[in-house]
């Protein structure tokens, strides 16, 4: 079963301790004849931060849209919070690589857009979103049109549309890699804030190594042809000790070395 | 779309059509519908008359004319226009303003001025085909890369080089676009203008069948055009396809 | 110099009237009146109304045959858009018409319709409702995937996500769309007046060659142009104005 598929020997943490919120079990997905997941399973941890990193075509925006149920697999089951996937669900919110907003609508229609959809009242998902976009550092600008806003501004309007639903979990497909550099920092900062004090369980895509490192609780590397969990890492010691310290920390940098060891002979 | 498993080529429910107009055709609801068969049996008899082969020589001598004037006036006066600028500001108001006119309504001055006869419909083709074919060659010229123009100079290439090697192939996709608009406008233009002229070509035939009441020969004439222009501008597509891989890299 | 394009624009404007004021005058041809003798025309015909009454004549068909062209249309073009079935049985259809010389159809509408205003309408809606169909489909099935998924992963229903989703962010493209069906619409009003029966714009530029007044026809010819492109300008105007947001830069910039 899974097993096969599954490195052992490079597993650091064979099970994560906690309780699951998500479950993927033996899930497969082909594209015509390009098998883009085989067997796959990993846990991810409630309440923490798990990323998928892999090199480009290793199948981790697919398993993202999978989990989100917005493409359908072809064999293997997906719980979350114990309830099997079907689709698209309330217990999930999804944040875009494209920031996918509207771009008739201001900052706060955006932003209250997935409870707009919800049937939430007006005036009530319009408290709910003001709250959350004061939250992301946009108050201010909830009048603004997505045309008038930065790349990073856009998708803290995202991530607050995200937020305003309240989902268990949150699945953001490489949310930062539009963003310059520097407002990209300030992102991964902010993330490991919203990580403990929203309590929610994160999903993060992104094939950044030392992204994935900073704000990960825990870190799958994807391998492709065929696509496969090669190692699941799960960083003990540098989380806590302020955000400023974590780019000198030797663990972040070994492990940071490590993975880059063993993604090198596949990038092209 | 997919049925039983297979997709069915995108063209292929003009199929379905051709077998309604067959089954109304021979179910003689109304005079002006004769059953298809029956129109693909005179096409093909009328085709070898002369006088079918007369009006297609001439309309595809007007047309041909026309669109030739239209690609030699028009792309250097795009060109030109994308690269002076006192120029471009004389011209464009007049291009936008002939790009969306009802040019319909020039032919009557073109009939007095130049007479009933094949100089006023080449006249009205490149009416119809010149203003798209200025415009995206110059809209080609406005947005070459500026890079690539800098590399040229940073490996010293000469003005001629550089409009030989890098100006004419950097604009080739939007002229080819141009051009293929302009040849599908150019085929409405030859078109209107026999109508309205009608007394040379196909405006001619259509006034004889239509006044005799010859629907085969009608629907057979137009089956014919709107093939011709179909298959022109599927032609033309393609040929764009074909540049169209460099068009998207740069 | 902040109003060069203005002044620019007006220059063009006057080399191209004082042109056709030399080439009157010389004149290139017995019936090619000066700039000057044919805003004359325009300004009795305007003095004694006679003009404005042969628009109301020309402007039914047209304004009929738009109307008609953008509600169809815009149906037709969305159901397109929406189903694959559909789009397989009636999309080649309007792709062909887009292509085809359908001012062809004229003399069978005559026999069909007869010489009156149904005729003309239809001349109108055969020119203008391929452009539109076709703007709206493609505009409907080119929505970005990402706002649909989007939609789709906040649970909206299929209704939501047509009438929240698919149809604002199709709706510059349908807007061009109408735009170029009024262009159309506008070819197809003038040809019915010139092909079928002389009425209205058409009657005026028709009588006035048919008794060698000259600066009357081009009068009428000039008035019919200024027209149109005065109203597309308009439209386009307004085009940018609603959909400012949609135009600038969106996903990718």
């Amino acid at each position: 079963m899974a097993m096969s598929q599954i490195d052992s020997a490079a597993v650091k943490t064979a099970q994560p301790l906690v309780d699951s919120a998500v479950s993927v079990r033996n899930v497969s997905k082909k594209y015509g004849d390009v098998q883009a997941l085989k067997d796959l399973s990993l846990e991810f941890p409630k309440g923490e931060l798990t990323s998928l990193l892999g090199p480009s075509g290793c199948g981790k925006t697919t398993l993202l849209k999978i989990i989100a149920g917005l493409l359908p697999h072809d064999s293997g089951q997906i719980e979350v919070g114990g309830k099997t996937v079907t689709g698209p669900g309330p217990d999930r919110a999804f944040v875009f690589q494209d920031f996918a907003l509207l771009p008739w609508a201001n900052v706060l229609r955006n932003a209250a857009f997935g409870l707009e959809l919800r049937g939430v009242a007006k005036s009530e998902r319009e408290a709910i979103a003001e709250k959350y976009i004061r939250e992301v550092g946009l108050a201010g600008f909830e009048n603004k049109f997505p045309h008038q806003l930065s790349g990073g501004m856009r998708q803290r309007v995202g991530l607050a549309r995200a937020l305003s639903v309240n989902a268990q979990v949150l699945l953001l497909d490489e949310p930062f890699s539009a963003v310059d550099e520097q407002t990209r920092r300030k992102f991964q900062e902010d993330m490991l804030a919203l990580v403990a004090n929203e309590k929610k369980t994160f999903i993060f895509v992104t094939h950044s190594i030392e992204e994935a490192v900073y704000v990960s609780d825990q870190i799958a590397i994807l391998l492709p042809r065929p696509s496969r969990v090669s190692e699941i890492i799960r960083p003990t010691s540098f989380r806590g000790k302020g955000v400023e310290n974590i780019r000198r920390d030797s663990e972040y940098l070994d492990i940071v070395d490590e993975i880059w060891a063993s993604l090198r002979s596949y990038v092209e | 779309m997919i049925l039983f498993g297979r997709k069915l080529p995108a063209m292929s429910s003009l199929l379905v059509w051709a077998l309604v107009w067959e089954v109304i055709g021979q179910l003689d609801l109304t005079f002006f519908i004769p059953p298809l068969s029956q129109v693909f049996v005179t096409l093909f008899g009328l085709i070898q008359t002369a006088a079918f082969q007369n009006a297609l020589a001439t309309t595809a001598y007007a047309f041909l004319i026309g669109v030739g004037f239209s690609v030699v006036i028009g792309i250097p006066i795009g060109i030109l226009m994308g690269k002076t600028r006192v120029l471009d500001e004389l011209l464009l108001p007049w291009v936008n303003i002939f790009i969306s006119a009802p040019l319909t309504a020039l032919v009557p001055v073109l009939m007095v001025l130049f007479g009933f006869g094949t100089k006023t419909i080449v006249i009205t083709t490149a009416l119809f085909a010149i203003w798209i074919i200025i415009l995206n060659a110059r809209a080609g010229v406005l947005q070459i890369n500026r890079s690539l123009i800098e590399m040229g100079r940073s490996f010293g290439a000469s003005p001629l080089d550089a409009f030989f090697k890098i100006y004419l192939w950097a604009v080739l996709p939007e002229i080819l676009g141009g051009v293929r608009i302009g040849i599908i406008r150019a085929v409405k233009g030859v078109i209107i203008g026999q109508l309205l002229v009608s007394i040379v070509g196909f405006g001619a035939l259509f006034e004889l069948y239509a006044s005799n009441f010859l629907m085969k020969e009608f629907w057979a004439v137009l089956i014919v055009l709107f093939g011709l222009a179909f298959t022109l501008s599927g032609f033309l597509s393609y040929l764009e396809r074909k540049v169209a891989f460099y068009a998207s890299s740069r | 110099m902040n109003n060069r394009p203005l002044l620019l624009k007006l220059l063009s404007a006057a080399l191209v009237f004082g042109a056709w004021e030399i080439a009157g005058r010389i004149p290139i041809s017995y019936a090619f009146p000066t700039f000057i003798e044919s805003m004359t025309a325009l300004l009795s015909m305007m003095g004694d109304g006679s003009i404005f009454l042969a628009y109301a004549e020309t402007l039914k068909p047209l304004v009929l045959g738009l109307v008609i062209s953008a509600f169809f249309g815009i149906g037709i073009g969305l159901w397109i858009g929406l189903s694959a079935r559909f789009e397989w049985l009636f999309g080649p259809i309007f792709i062909v018409m887009q292509t085809a010389p359908l001012a062809a159809l004229i003399p069978i509408l005559v026999m069909v319709y007869g010489i009156g205003l149904t005729s003309k309408v239809f001349v109108v809606c055969v020119m203008a409702m391929p452009v539109i169909v076709l703007n709206t489909s493609g505009a409907v099935r080119n929505t970005p995937q990402s706002i649909k998924d989007m939609a789709k992963s906040f649970l909206a229903s299929d209704r939501d996500v047509l009438v929240k989703i698919i149809i604002p962010a199709a709706s510059p493209i349908i807007f061009s769309g109408l735009r170029l069906g009024v262009s159309a619409g506008f070819i197809g009003a003038i040809l019915a007046e010139l092909k079928i029966t002389p009425t209205g714009v058409g009657d005026i530029i028709s009588y006035s060659r048919s008794v060698a007044d000259y600066p009357s026809m081009y009068a009428a010819i000039f008035s019919i142009i200024l027209l149109a492109v005065i109203f597309l300008n308009l439209l386009e105007k307004l085009e940018n104005y609603m959909f400012e947001g949609n135009n600038r830069g969106y996903v990718s910039d």
